[in-house]
């Protein structure tokens, strides 16, 4: 510990940094970690050293040994299903030497300033803590190798650790790392620059191909079992609603149905009737834009979750609806045909090379088209719940977040407490998607446990609440024109892309979208086409707008990889063939000369826009599909690629369309390249779930709002996909796993191409366009 | 008023309203926390549990209305281990986040048991009423495949 290295906190770099981010409309965060080390160093950081926080490498951090031998190591990162958890801790083990059977991991509470960053966002978790856990994990190593030389009065040197033991190698004896904790322990922490990492000859855990692989299970006795399968299985693992003290109370919130509507009145008499009610309070909430805040409105609080649901229905509320202005008159419907006329004029330029009105003038043919994303709730399994209690001018919460930090900061201002003085224990979370980076949950437990002070308070999401109330991802207008000249080949590309803003929660609504929206997958849209223009116009927000797992992504990939196959139609030429012209040859772009500064945070020459790494997905998701092939009537085949989180993906889907408009995907093949493979068990996991995702998101989702109100609030309204909408097989196709590749996201760019790949597939089944999403009932009849 | 309830084996007085969705009552009064809330409705099957034998949406049946007994994810393993089912889960890796998973699991165990080999269409029609947002759809049906085929049982 004493070679801590000083990391400065940056407070609420969520928001400050944010903005300042939007207002240079390139970085989402330019948080620069300040070094005494490296003081002279002025260079921009990138990768895990620009995030809040930074990276920590510290072994005595993140491991450690008991006298039984048992290895604890130190997850900081949030478990959603990404298998973090057990990824991270592989990571360590495989490079300290430690046994899977002795290995158990303890997860980390919110505390930036000594574990690093712990904001699980933006599918960064193994690409940036690969290293900083391997370097900490040889760290260990080495000081347990020290502690045996010591032990042996022998060189170093001669000493090297084994599987959970050290080796005196020129006369055989061992100590088990267990007897050599205590020692390691007291000695001081190897220079960062003396670590030797294993070589991959010798690594046992790590980038091993081991599980279910492509629905057939291998065998791989050597596999280390996931970290809370049995918990899981057996339903002792513990997510944010399994957090349950004796002298708990249980609260539900009725909150305003407009964003930006607050209350005008309410009586309570009726639920204070309700057997288990304790009392009904309030919780203020924020106007807009709200940031993290709470929204504001009415706790029931009652003995347990039923009676406080309970109590909610038999409230009486008045809203004051005038408060929230525009917002009370917003409907989905007329705000779609709004941004699909605004589409037809210009807007903001992003990007420009050639001369569009020239190309387009000249074309012997054009194209033009328009499509539509709605609105989507992310409803992970889990709806939002935490815990918090505030005692002795403490504050502690339990609950399943994304964002460690902002919830500790979000708390600390809820209690009017000290960030110091406020302790988030971070549950497993059943599902995250991008809701759970958002604290407001904890936030209103916090607020609400404050008026119970002593006492653990529950605030309980229902479904209802989840799908009316949450961040909702932006709802999106894309037009696409397109010019070809006489052969069909590309000369110009137009494309005018719409959406409210995530800028808008933080700040007055910007209306356009920031740099980190536009950068993923709009700017950095790679067709090697001479004339380009790319334009934002305005489209302003009406409700709360966030994160949902791939955020801006599943827009842009849907139109613009719906528009090449629509080129590719009109110039009579084969889509994967008309794809790879469109990509034109291999090349590395420098992102800034498409104006994109932002990069998803990495350096922009270790992580260029790899025109090869596309074509390579391509060529081997069409490969492996059969591209091509004769199919029975109805059915067709899709194909999409997108690069997102430093990723590349290719998917094709195979899809039957039935009389009555039902949609079957027989199979779904999907080229992944995000560098080294770390777990590919887990990342084979995370795309075969994507592809699920992404079909309900082609399929079934959508929220729609009128007056102000989300028209959906369960599951028998806002549809996500069941296994009878799975693909009948999936199969992963991991490329390029070199070592050295420069590692990307995975949790993440599996999903944007799922959605264009199916309607390109519905469309080589039927001939029918799809550009609106959700497909929904557009093939019945 | 209390009435009894008998869960996993063991009877227990219960106290909660009659009213009361037995997973609120399984919960919060009985700390049996393995059967989750997802919907409240019966359109997820987050709370599924066995109802004697039977596969039983939890956060829509009022406990009043359990006069059988009642199997939650806790009571599925015996003292020989994990039931064929868990142990296929863990086989397969089926989880990601693993909120839905003990419904999932209480749901594949219910139809095996009615029917010890479904065909596909069979288990996709059953295992439909239970969501998976992280969309383990491909790994829950191979897990229930293997059982069915008798590689795990």
């Amino acid at each position: 510990m004493s070679q801590d290295r000083e990391m400065p906190m940056i407070a609420n770099v969520s928001r400050r940094h944010f903005l300042k981010g939007l207002a240079a409309s390139s970085a989402l965060v330019v948080a620069v970690r300040w070094d005494p080390l490296l003081a002279e160093e002025e260079e921009t950081q990138y990768g895990a050293a620009a995030m809040p926080g930074g990276w920590v490498d510290n072994p005595n951090v993140f491991i450690h040994i008991d006298a039984d031998g048992t290895v604890t190591v130190v997850n900081h990162r949030s478990e959603m299903g990404q298998g973090i958890r057990t990824s991270l801790v592989m990571v360590a083990a495989d490079e300290l030497g430690a046994d899977w059977d002795r290995v158990r991991v303890e997860q980390a509470p919110a505390n930036q300033e000594k574990y690093g960053n712990q904001n699980t966002d933006g599918s960064r978790s193994m690409r940036h803590w690969f290293s900083p856990m391997r370097r900490a994990a040889a760290a260990a190593r080495s000081m347990l190798e020290q502690a045996a030389a010591n032990e042996w009065g022998v060189p170093k040197e001669e000493c090297r650790a084994g599987v959970h033991l050290v080796r005196h190698e020129p006369s055989g004896r061992e100590l088990g790392f267990g007897e050599l904790a205590g020692r390691a322990r007291e000695l001081s922490i190897p220079d960062r620059e003396s670590l030797t990492l294993k070589p991959d000859s010798e690594l046992r855990y790590i980038s091993r191909e081991t599980g279910m692989v492509n629905g057939e299970l291998r065998d791989d006795s050597a596999r280390p079992p996931a970290i809370d399968g049995d918990g899981i299985v057996s339903g002792s693992a513990v997510f944010g609603g399994d957090v349950i003290f004796d002298d708990q109370l249980f609260a539900v919130v009725a909150r305003p149905p407009v964003y930006g509507a607050n209350l005008k009145s309410v009586d309570d008499a009726e639920a204070l009737k309700v057997p288990g009610v304790v009392k009904v309070v309030t919780i203020e909430g924020a106007d807009p834009p709200a940031g993290f805040e709470p929204l504001g409105g009415v706790a029931v609080v009652a003995e347990n979750t039923w009676a406080a649901i309970e109590g909610r229905r038999a409230l009486s509320i008045e809203w004051n609806l005038e408060a929230a202005g525009d917002n009370a008159r917003y409907d989905t419907e007329a705000y779609r045909k709004a941004l699909e006329e605004a589409a037809q004029s210009p807007g903001k330029t992003i990007r420009e090379s050639g001369n569009i009105e020239e190309a387009l003038e000249k074309a012997d043919r054009r194209l033009d088209a328009t499509y539509y994303m709605p609105h989507m709730a992310q409803a992970p399994m889990e709806p939002p719940v935490a815990v918090v209690r505030f005692k002795d001018g403490k504050g502690e919460a339990w609950a399943p977040v994304q964002h460690p930090r902002a919830t500790r900061e979000g708390v600390a201002g809820k209690l009017g407490l000290d960030v110091e003085d406020v302790t988030v224990n971070v549950t497993l979370l059943g599902g995250g998607f991008g809701r759970k980076s958002k604290p407001d949950f904890v936030m209103e437990a916090a607020s609400v446990a404050r008026q119970f002070e002593g006492r653990p308070v529950r605030v309980q999401w229902t479904r209802e609440d989840d799908i009316q109330h949450t961040y909702f991802h932006a709802n999106s207008v894309d037009r696409l024109e397109a010019g070809l000249d006489a052969d069909g080949k590309a000369i110009g590309w137009l494309h005018r892309t719409l959406s409210p803003s995530i800028g808008s929660l933080f700040a007055e609504d910007p209306e356009h979208k920031g740099g980190f929206e536009l950068g993923m997958g709009f700017n950095t849209m790679p067709f090697d086409i001479p004339a380009i223009r790319l334009e934002n116009p305005k489209a302003s927000a009406h409700v709360r707008i966030g994160w949902f797992r791939s955020v801006y992504n599943l827009p842009h990939a849907f139109a613009i990889q719906s528009f090449a196959a629509e080129m590719a139609e009109a110039a009579g030429r084969d889509h994967r063939d008309y794809l790879l012209e469109l990509l034109g040859p291999a090349r590395r772009i420098d992102p800034a000369t498409f104006n994109d500064e932002w990069n998803y945070g990495e350096d922009p020459e270790r992580y260029p826009i790899n025109v090869g790494r596309m074509r390579a997905v391509v060529e081997r998701a069409t490969q492996e599909a059969g591209w091509g092939r004769e199919l029975p009537p109805g059915r067709g085949l899709g194909l999409a690629m997108h690069h997102s989180f430093v990723s590349y993906t290719a998917v094709v889907m195979e899809v039957e369309v039935q009389d009555d408009g039902g949609v079957i995907v027989h199979r779904a093949d999907m080229a992944f390249d995000c560098g080294r493979q770390v777990n590919p068990e887990r990342i084979r996991s995370q795309l075969e779930g994507a592809c699920v995702m992404g079909i309900g998101i082609a399929l079934h989702s959508e929220v729609t709002l009128s007056e102000g109100v989300v028209a959906q609030d369960n599951f028998h309204q806002y549809h996500i996909p069941r296994m009878e909408h799975a693909p009948r097989e999936v199969r992963v196709h991991l490329v390029n796993n070199d070592p050295n590749a420069p590692m990307g996201g995975v949790g993440e760019p599996g999903l944007p191409p799922v959605a264009p790949a199916l309607c390109n597939a519905i469309y080589a089944a039927t001939g029918q366009r799809i550009r609106q999403l959700p497909v929904a009932d557009q093939l019945a009849g | 008023m209390s009435r009894s309830l008998r869960v996993n084996g063991t009877d227990h007085e219960i106290h909660s309203d009659g009213e009361t969705p037995l997973l609120w009552v399984l919960r919060d009064e009985l700390g049996l926390k393995g059967s989750k809330f997802g919907c409240g409705i019966g359109q997820c099957g987050a709370c599924t549990v066995h109802i004697d034998g039977r596969a039983m949406r939890s956060c829509i049946t009022p406990v009043q209305e359990v006069s059988a007994p009642v199997t939650t994810i806790e009571g599925l393993a015996t003292e020989a281990g994990l039931h064929p089912v868990q142990e296929a889960w863990i086989d397969h890796n089926v989880p990601q986040c693993g909120y839905c998973q003990s419904g999932q699991v209480m749901s594949a165990v219910a139809l095996l048991e009615e029917e010890p080999n479904p065909d596909d269409e069979r288990i996709r029609r059953f295992m439909s009423g239970n969501l998976c947002r992280c969309g383990t759809y491909p790994r829950i049906h191979a897990a229930i495949r293997a059982v069915a085929d008798g590689g795990d049982a």
